[in-house]
């Protein structure tokens, strides 16, 4: 899980790996590096332009359709549903919201964000991505569950995890990550592909501030140093603290 | 965690890349590029890649990561570094605006089939 730290540690070792390991090569072995008898064929493409090709459908059908789509990401319990009920309860009816959320096994999430009223299509992530990130091809699928023309703001909460969704493009058009204060403010650095590839920052649960020993400059700080330009907004789930400017960025990135 | 099926996606493409007059050939290497700062773990695509090969052409195939390392250049004053800490503010100006010109690969670059 610790992906950048660990390889981090790999990467002093690196030279050893690279050091010319031919002391086994005997004659008819390899020549070069390369076996004799193989044919190299040079491909050069993204692991994943499975996934990245669906990504772009998606976001030229949500584009035609008028749908702004947001993913939503954070470890298990930083607070994504709680966070999205009161956004939910504040933006609706005026914008007309669908909901996608990824759920390993239970309906609790789905229920939570029913209550708002608006469509909520709770999906299972398939044994073949694993359960750890929602792919665009589920996005796709899920999406043919609402009338788009509908809909002006589609919310996706993400499964519960920092390191596998920031490698999966879904075709939306804003991703938010959210760090609550119950977390360790070193998660940026351990996890900074999530925070490079998101356009804005939830530090969630402040209100539990006064009860804890967390520094919270710390953690902006550190936001910061992997991301300088993404706005981070500290509010809490609870009490709706901060939730004002939070919505009205929101809503100004919609109507932009 | 999703090293799994990024592995089963190397070896779709993989397969699919045998050129037709090889059908029957072993896949002998695949050679990968993985940034720094992909959300991948070497290890563990190593160890699904080995179980996923299994009853394909890539049985006996050896996954070659190529690391590729996290340089950042700054848009405002142009000075370029690789980075070995995830930082991604100007080492001469602080300044924030900067683009990462490598770092987040994820690429399959070729195989090596048998003749
Ligand atoms: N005190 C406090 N508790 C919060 C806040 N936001 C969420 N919680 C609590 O934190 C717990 C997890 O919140 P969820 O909204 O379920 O978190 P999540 O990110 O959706 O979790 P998963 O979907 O399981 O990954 C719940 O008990 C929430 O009531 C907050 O701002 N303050
Ligand atoms: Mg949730
Ligand atoms: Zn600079």
């Amino acid at each position: 899980m610790l992906a950048f730290m660990y390889k981090n540690q790999r990467y002093f070792h690196h030279n050893d790996f690279q050091k010319p390991h031919h002391s086994h090569d005997r004659g008819g072995g390899s020549v070069g590096g390369k076996n004799r008898g193989t044919r190299e064929i040079k491909i050069v493409r993204r692991v994943l332009d499975v996934n990245d090709t669906i990504a772009h459908q998606n976001r030229e059908l949500f584009r035609e359709k008028g749908v702004f789509v947001i993913n939503v990401m954070s470890s298990p319990g930083s607070g994504k549903t709680a966070i999205l009920v009161k956004t939910l309860s504040q933006i609706t009816p005026k914008i007309r919201c669908a909901v996608i959320v990824g759920d390993i096994c239970t309906s609790n999430d789905a229920d939570r964000l029913a209550g708002s009223g608006a469509p909520v299509v709770q999906v299972n992530t398939d044994a073949f991505g694993g359960d750890c990130h929602l792919a665009a091809h589920v996005i796709k699928t899920a999406a043919d569950n609402f009338n788009l023309d509908e809909i002006d703001l589609l919310i996706v909460e993400n499964i519960g995890n920092l390191v596998c969704p920031a490698e999966f493009d879904m075709g939306e058009n804003l991703r938010i990550v959210v760090l609550s204060v119950t977390e360790g403010e070193d998660k940026p650095l351990k996890y900074p592909l999530m925070f490079r590839v998101c356009d804005a920052a939830l530090l969630n649960k402040i209100d539990l501030l006064p009860h804890l020993d967390y520094d919270r400059e710390t953690a902006v700080q550190n936001i910061l140093k992997v991301n300088p330009q993404m706005p981070v907004f500290e509010i809490s789930a609870k009490t709706e603290e901060g939730f004002e400017s939070w919505i009205s960025w929101l809503t100004q990135k919609l109507h932009g | 965690m999703h090293e799994m099926g990024i592995a089963m996606q190397i070896i779709e493409i993989a397969v699919a890349s045998i050129p037709a007059d090889l059908k029957n050939a072993q896949v002998k290497r695949v050679n990968i590029k993985v940034g720094k700062l992909a959300a991948v773990v070497p290890e563990s695509l190593h160890f699904c890649f080995q179980i996923a090969a299994q009853d394909t052409p890539l049985g006996d195939a050896e996954l070659n990561i190529e690391e590729i390392p996290l340089k950042i250049k700054c848009t405002d004053c142009n000075v370029e570094w690789t980075a070995l800490d995830p930082v991604f503010i100007c080492r001469r100006c602080n300044g924030g605006s900067v683009k990462m010109l490598s770092g987040r690969e994820l690429d399959i670059t070729s195989i090596e089939v048998e003749d």
